[in-house]
């Protein structure tokens, strides 16, 4: 009945209509060993050329070369909704015979990212906050190897409760179907053994319908993806102009996906995922790393870090603070001393009366 | 005819013939057959007899195919991976070299090959100083055969444990050499003969693969690093020519698989993909069969007197020097004045 309709069911597009002004903005971080792809398949990804007028060092240079990171912004208009897309680089990753610590830098830079937004966030004037939060990183695992190296798991380890981790398994193309099955096999055991927390795709709740859900297992089990990227589009021998490598025994296209996962990580990253892997960011890493800083800043020791609950996934959605165990043991004390106060109030007072009684009955 | 038989009967000997030193050699043309031709039919039997041996070093990352390759090498499953029963494909957590040996035999021709493997190699986190455990394996090789050598009684065959050949795998980047290969090559090149190859080369199009090969060139002449074949080791033009056409192809890039597919009918070694099958002994599709040749069918004799005569005659000098400064270790009859300047004298002229 039309009395009965308020109106609040166009919110979403209200909302909608607001964000497309608004505009989006999205950082992804690549990481891993040079030689691995990461500069084209993120211009295959976000169809840019952000990397085409790349110097490539020489071995002299890169002998001197240090881990430095690099920040591209980009702005991509599609359908008139804008996305402001910032792709931070770590070239000199890996690169050296002696790598230890060489993930500092970028666990530090992610750190400083938190601090900025915190600082702007806890700020006077709040209007226009810069989010530079790393949103997602995407880390590359050389095909050539037994599945993670020390390297490898190092670095995941001490960046992995910082940011969205989503591994994909770099130059695909090297690896036959059976050999790109075994090696997934392989990432996903040692991703569990050494226990790196990665990104979660979120369950779908069970009132979607049957080819979401089916798009959404399939895209958890081919786990991490098997990306190939190339910006060539090949024209010859081919029934359309599509994006390739040409080899002498065949052609890959990189949109086939039973050639590569590329479309899935694409669809992944930017049709399905992107704003939850905002939201995570919201609200897993950077209020974890906020409770921290405000525990240093409150408590001058540091030591009971580790005894503090970490905020997981499940609890968001139960509403719940966190638990900071010092607090609460300080609360449950105050509460003890006060209800010993309390209790010998009352005591107080029945001897009060009873003297009173006493009194009265003297008298 | 006489202008013919005087050219022939020309002193092939020095322009200035010292008196002291004995008669000059002439060439002399035979006027009818003497059967000097069959030593090389006498040579032969005799070393069919007592067998050949190779010993091959394979060093890289783990995961670069080294020992598929040398499995596809020697058509036959002669690596560790498939001589150790339990094989666990963990990264140590050190470099420690495991030799395996096998006897192979071809058209009545015995071989013993060993293959030497380094896992480890390249894998940890700080790799400082991984080559060294091969320098000391290799230098080691270099003494047991040096000991023998110098024995009073010795054997009449030296067993021969000496690296002949150190195949590098170099990443297939497509960039450049990555400080740690630099690093290795720099220091494995001046003891053993070290042949660069691109591995999982399926990962590159001939561009790139044209392109890093170029790079990788330009950045072992930048840093003086030698690999096999030598310059400055050709022995005569006719070297120098089918070395030079090798060296503009080096590195090799290589696939290696002992799988076998139907292409056109045909049973092939190769590698089945969704985009094709990538043949591996076709030169198009990659350099695997240009490696086995060098290797094996024309250059084996010579990495081994390449070996036998300079890298272990390096060795063998700086150990005699050694001892002879020390005056400890290695009592020879041959540290007289004259029998080390004759070895001084050959090493110079390398």
């Amino acid at each position: 009945m039309d009395k009965e309709y308020v109106g609040f069911a166009t919110l979403p597009s209200q909302v909608h209509r607001k964000s497309v002004k608004r505009g989006f903005d999205f950082t992804l971080m690549v990481a891993g060993e040079s030689g691995l792809g990461k500069s084209t398949l993120v211009d295959s990804l976000f169809l840019t050329d952000l990397y085409s007028e790349r110097k490539i060092l020489n071995a002299e240079e890169r002998i001197s070369q240090t881990l430095e990171i690099t920040r591209n912004a980009v702005e991509i208009e599609e359908r008139g909704v804008k996305v402001k897309l910032t792709i931070v680089d770590t070239p000199g990753f890996g690169d050296a015979v002696d790598n230890a610590d060489c993930w500092t830098p970028i666990a530090r830079y992610i750190n400083e990212q938190f601090e900025q937004y915190f600082r702007d966030e806890s700020g006077l004037n709040r209007k226009n906050i810069q989010d530079n939060r790393v949103h997602c990183l995407l880390y590359f695992i050389s095909p050539c190897g037994h599945g993670l190296r020390p390297i490898d798991v190092e670095f995941l380890k001490a960046v992995h409760d910082k940011v969205n981790i989503v591994p994909v398994i770099a130059k695909s193309d090297t690896l036959t179907p059976r050999e790109v099955k075994n090696l997934k096999q392989r990432v996903r055991d040692e991703i569990e053994e050494f226990g790196i927390t990665i990104y979660q795709f979120p369950d779908c709740d069970s009132d979607e319908d049957e080819e979401f859900k089916q798009q959404d297992t399939a895209l958890k089990d081919s786990f991490p993806f098997a990306v190939i990227g190339s910006n060539t589009v090949i024209r010859e021998n081919v029934e359309r102009p599509m994006r390739g490598r040409v080899y002498p025994w065949g052609v890959v296209e990189v949109d086939n996906p039973s050639h590569c996962d590329f479309v899935k990580l694409r669809n992944m990253l930017i049709q399905t995922h992107m704003q939850d892997l905002k939201d995570v960011t919201q609200e897993v890493h950077y209020e974890n790393y906020r409770a921290q800083c405000i525990q240093n800043l409150s408590r001058s020791g540091a030591k009971e870090r580790a005894s503090r609950n970490k905020i997981s996934r499940q609890s968001i959605t139960e509403l719940s603070l966190v638990p900071l165990a010092d607090t609460e043991k300080l609360i449950r004390e105050k509460d003890e001393e006060l209800r010993r106060m309390q209790e010998m109030l009352q005591k107080m007072q029945q001897q009060m009366q009873q003297s009173q009684g006493e009194q009265s009955d003297t008298l | 005819m006489r202008e013919a038989e005087k050219s022939m009967a020309e002193p092939q000997s020095k322009p200035d013939p010292d008196p002291k030193t004995e008669a000059t050699v002439t060439g002399l043309d035979l006027f009818g057959y003497v059967g000097i031709e069959s030593v090389l039919d006498q040579m032969r039997r005799k070393a069919v007899k007592t067998g050949f041996e190779f010993n091959i070093m394979v060093v890289g990352q783990s995961g670069l195919g080294k020992s598929t390759l040398v499995n596809t090498l020697f058509k036959s499953k002669v690596s560790r991976k498939s001589c150790s029963p339990s094989f666990e494909e963990g990264i140590s957590k050190t470099v420690n070299l495991q030799s395996v040996s096998h006897v192979i035999e071809e058209k009545g021709v015995k071989m013993k090959l060993t293959v030497i493997d380094t896992p480890g190699f390249g894998d940890q986190i700080n790799n400082l100083n991984c080559w060294e455990p091969i320098m000391k394996y290799i230098n080691e090789q270099y003494e047991k055969y040096l000991k023998e050598e110098i024995n009073i009684n010795r054997k009449r065959k030296i067993p021969d444990t000496r690296v002949h050949c150190c195949i590098y795998f170099v990443p297939p980047t497509g960039h450049c050499l990555r400080p740690l290969d630099l690093e290795f090559m720099k220091r494995l090149g001046k003891v053993v003969s070290v042949v660069p190859v691109i591995a999982k080369s399926d990962t590159l199009t001939l561009d790139e693969r044209q392109r890093f090969k170029e790079r990788i060139r330009q950045d072992l002449w930048t840093n003086g690093i030698k690999v096999y074949p030598q310059k400055e080791y050709d022995e005569d033009t006719e070297d120098r020519i089918l070395n030079d056409k090798i060296r503009e192809k080096i590195p090799f890039a290589v696939v290696g698989t002992d799988k076998e597919h139907q292409v056109n009918g045909k049973n092939v070694l190769g590698r089945k993909t969704k985009w094709g099958v990538i043949e591996v002994e076709n030169v198009a599709h990659c350099e695997f069969a240009n490696l086995r040749d060098l290797l094996i069918r024309s250059h084996l004799q010579d990495l081994k007197d390449v070996t036998h005569n300079i890298h272990y005659e390096t060795y063998r000098v700086r150990r005699l020097n050694e001892s002879n400064l020390n005056g400890i270790g290695l009592s020879t009859p041959l540290a007289s004045v004259n029998g080390t300047a004759v070895r001084k004298e050959s090493e110079s002229n390398l």
